[in-house]
């Protein structure tokens, strides 16, 4: 006996719908069973992790909060996804974003500004912005060039950028009165983004997230630019008979998850944290691969897979706090949800059987 | 035991049944093979023909029916369980290491034990007994597609099988190479192996084979004598339906130069690939022009060249309508009234996963049919292609399926009315009908004329000189990237066309092709 897998015809609408949630299901079973391995109750982590980070209106804020840079890393690097490039460098592009950005803010600081310093605010975000996007590129670069894996590029760019904001904020950038912390200046009230609601926590931030997932969904359905980015990723020789550059593209769309990224990291300085710090993100650049693929490259299929992720980082804060379970515990749930989704990808496009061997 | 059942077929096949999804690939297939002979397998595309014999050679697992050895019942699990058996496959695509010899890739398949050396010595005895001839320290790469079919089937034969299986073996052959084979499969079928030779072309399975059991969607439709019928008959028994000649008619009225390919030279891009060499030819509106070869002597190479996919080093190497193109992109030309059919469907003119009104998009983009300012008509797009399906008659299922659920023939015809429904002033194919059945190849063929006689060039590049015989006013041949004019279709014989592909170039010189 054993299972054999039937090629569809065509794709199936109904597991393309199902093979996340299925994921999500199988992830959350293994996840189970590796708590119960180092002795904690299965049951109890998967009200801390799932349940109670939304059982009330406070947690809800901190969910669009966290959701929110994953949404629009993730919404940038489907770009790179459908065209089959591999920015796996997106939390690089969000740290050297967050630090240029941040760097106007820390540099501005004090200072007596032009126009009231209402421009400060829009030259950190476009300044991030463009960072991320140059950073980007220089695996785009490489690759085009020189034929350079863009996997092993934009990833190993991603601890040089690290290292970069570490340097930073322990020299140019600390704080002088900030008792030899590793901390800038707190950005001033006009440097930081406005928050949406009372708590001070939901920020302006989430608005940049919603608009990255319509803007995204428009360029995909209407545009011949968006219709380029999947015939590449589809079919690359058909992309050249309908006239499209491979390099031209491989530029458009590491530019575009490098901004969305950089974006990203301006936000987390501007928005929640209000300073420049050794680390701004608790690996948003890396869990939006998986935001990606969980939402299967469609722009409101990664809104609601960013939920889910948001989901995970709370749940697995509280569960640290409450049950003591390694923080670690989440990256290898997150990891195993990658794994999942991409295993039941199988399910779209291939039936399972279960054949009988012989059959006389 | 094997003198008690000697009058028992070699291999019988009883009822067998294959289901892909939806698809029924075959339906319930008996047949038998005798020991010493070639036995044709008949059949359109899609009719059963590979999926059967991948049965035979333990590559799928039947959903129901049975097959017999001699007599006795046997389950083929896997391709060595078949070779155990004794069953051999020489498939259409070749499985060779390109950057190692022959010898180091017959010495593939043999076990580890075997020495370099004894490889070379058993090649050698290949070569005595059925005229295998091969060249032990050749590279793969240099090889044509005959030598390349040869060392498959000395591989196959290495093993000393029963029967042995051959998928279409002469379509990527010249007729030369063609009849050196035929010897090797008559020396085989004398020494009482049994062969299974799946086939298009009717006139060489009536030469060869004493049997012949044809398909048609994944059934038999009939077992009979191929020297006893016709090729009208057996094609008719193939399609189901009767043919219709397309045959170009004379005719002299000839519009003015459209596409002008003056002295265009390219470097291959890479080891495998062959450069073309000051390739000069001229289409007239109005005419069909062929460009015979065989495969991998710069078809791909001129096709690139031609739409765009390659640019030229000088803009003045290339007209269209008069003007210089050389330098500017396939959408430029695109616009000047060109229009382009590639060889390969899957992935190269058309995204598979993509559906038809999106394949549409793919190339008419360029020239605004289905463009609204900066963004994508759809609606415009859908209409195109229902205008495309209904015109050209292309069959499928649903509304605006992907490609990918199109019959090869019924995918090339819309890619095919994509094109021409633009009635462009030149176009270029390469390779129109390369496998697609008979009833589509001729529907695709009729177009071509109809669309020459509204005044436009037609450029057809294709290995398949049936074809360029049916269609082409005019004929030239492309060797190692030369392209030799020939002239009118009616005043050249294929024989000389064959000698030619194969690469006879000198004796053009001399008067051989006008010889008669």
């Amino acid at each position: 006996m054993r299972i054999e897998l039937e090629r569809r015809l065509e794709p199936s609408p109904l597991m393309e719908f199902l093979s996340p949630l299925l994921a999500l299901v199988l992830a959350v079973m293994i996840g189970g069973l590796l708590l119960s391995v180092i002795g904690k109750s299965p049951i109890q982590a998967f009200f801390v992790y799932f349940v109670e980070p939304i059982a009330d209106a406070w947690s809800l804020q901190e969910l669009a909060v966290k959701a929110a840079p994953l949404i629009l890393i993730a919404s940038g690097l489907s770009f790179c996804y459908r065209a089959n490039l591999w920015n796996i460098g997106a939390e690089g592009q969000l740290v050297v974003g967050g630090l240029i950005g941040g760097a106007i803010a820390v540099v501005t600081h004090g200072a007596e500004h032009a126009v009231g310093g209402y421009w400060i605010l829009p030259a950190m975000l476009v300044s991030g912005a463009l960072a991320g996007m140059l950073y980007a590129l220089v695996p785009a670069f490489l690759r085009v060039k020189l034929g350079a894996s863009e996997i092993l590029t934009s990833l190993m760019l991603v601890y040089i950028a690290e290292i970069a904001l570490d340097y930073f904020v322990r020299g140019r950038l600390r704080d002088p009165k900030g008792f030899n912390f590793p901390q800038s200046v707190p950005f001033e009230e006009i440097a930081r983004l406005p928050f949406l609601m009372d708590g001070e926590r939901l920020h302006a931030g989430a608005l940049f997230a919603l608009a990255a997932v319509v803007l995204s969904g428009f360029i995909f359905r209407r545009t011949l630019f968006g219709f380029n980015v999947k015939l590449v990723g589809s079919a690359p020789k058909a992309a050249r008979f309908a006239g499209f550059s491979e390099g031209r593209l491989t530029f458009a769309v590491f530019s575009i998850s490098g901004a969305a990224a950089g974006l990203a990291g301006v936000c987390e300085v501007a928005g929640q944290i209000g300073q420049l710090q050794p680390i701004i993100s608790p690996g948003y650049g890396f869990s939006a691969i998986i935001v990606a693929f969980l939402g299967r490259l469609q722009p409101w299929g990664i809104f609601c897979a960013g939920l889910v992720l948001a989901l995970t980082i709370i749940g697995g804060e509280n569960a640290q706090i409450a049950m003591k379970v390694p923080l670690d515990m989440t990256r290898v749930f997150q990891g195993s949800l990658l794994m999942c989704v991409l295993a039941m990808d199988v399910l779209t496009r291939y039936r399972p059987r279960l054949s009988l061997g012989r059959r006389a | 035991m094997s003198l008690l059942k000697s009058d028992a077929p070699l291999f019988s096949i009883r009822g067998i049944v294959k289901r892909f999804g939806a698809y029924l690939a075959n339906d319930h297939i008996d047949l038998d093979i005798r020991a010493g002979e070639i036995h044709a397998l008949l059949g359109e595309n899609g009719a059963g023909k590979s999926t059967l014999m991948k049965i035979l050679y333990g590559l799928l697992e039947p959903g129901a029916g049975e097959i017999f050895f001699q007599g006795e019942h046997i389950r083929l699990a896997s391709p060595e369980a078949a070779r155990a058996l004794g069953i051999g496959m020489v498939f259409q695509h070749f499985s060779l290491f390109d950057n190692l010899t022959v010898a180091e890739n017959i010495a593939l398949v043999l076990p580890p034990s075997e020495k370099i050396e004894v490889v070379a010595t058993r090649m050698a005895d290949l070569t005595a007994r059925y005229g295998l001839k091969l060249e032990p320290d050749r590279p793969v790469w240099s090889l044509s597609a005959g030598e390349r079919q040869r060392i498959e089937i000395a591989r196959c034969l290495l093993q000393e099988p029963k029967l042995i299986i051959l998928d279409e073996p002469t379509s990527v052959l010249t007729p030369q190479e063609a009849e050196s084979l035929f010897k090797t499969l008559e020396i085989l079928r004398a020494e009482g192996r049994a062969v299974v030779y799946i086939s298009h072309k009717l006139e060489e399975v009536r030469r060869l084979c004493e049997r012949a059991t044809i398909l048609r969607a994944g059934k038999v439709v009939a077992t009979c004598d191929p020297r006893a019928e016709s090729v009208r008959s057996l094609a008719v028994m193939m399609v189901g339906t009767h043919l219709v000649d397309v045959r170009s008619k004379p005719h002299d009225i000839l519009g003015p130069v459209r596409l002008a390919v003056d002295a265009l030279s390219l470097e291959a891009e890479d080891l495998h690939a062959v450069s073309l060499k000051a390739i000069s030819f001229a289409v007239r509106g109005g005419e069909v022009f062929g460009i015979a070869g065989i495969a991998g002597n710069g078809q791909d190479e001129l096709f690139a060249a031609l739409s765009g996919e390659r640019l030229a080093r000088r803009a003045g190497v290339l007209h269209i309508d008069g003007i210089s193109v050389g330098r500017e992109g396939i959408n430029l030309r695109r616009q000047y009234g060109a229009a382009f059919v590639p060889e390969e469907r899957n992935g190269h003119a058309a995204a598979l996963d993509f559906t038809l009104s999106e394949n549409v998009i793919l190339s008419r983009h360029a020239t605004g049919e289905v463009m609204r300012g900066l963004s994508i008509d759809l609606p415009a797009a859908k209409e195109l292609a229902r205008q495309i399906i209904t015109v050209f008659g292309v069959r499928m299922s649903g509304h605006d399926p992907s490609a990918r659920t199109l019959s090869g023939g019924n995918l090339q015809k819309f890619l095919v009315g994509r094109e021409v429904s633009r009635t462009p002033c030149v176009l270029v194919l390469n390779q129109p009908t390369w496998g697609v059945d008979a009833s589509a190849a001729a529907d695709i063929r009729r177009r071509l004329i109809d669309l020459a006689r509204l005044g436009s060039a037609v450029l057809v590049i294709s290995q398949d000189l049936d074809e360029l015989f049916e269609i082409a006013d005019r004929i030239a041949i492309i060797h190692q990237g030369e392209v030799t004019m020939l002239g009118n279709t009616r005043d050249v014989t294929r024989e000389n066309v064959g000698l030619l592909m194969g690469g006879a170039r000198a004796r053009a010189d001399e008067g051989f092709v006008h010889a008669h």
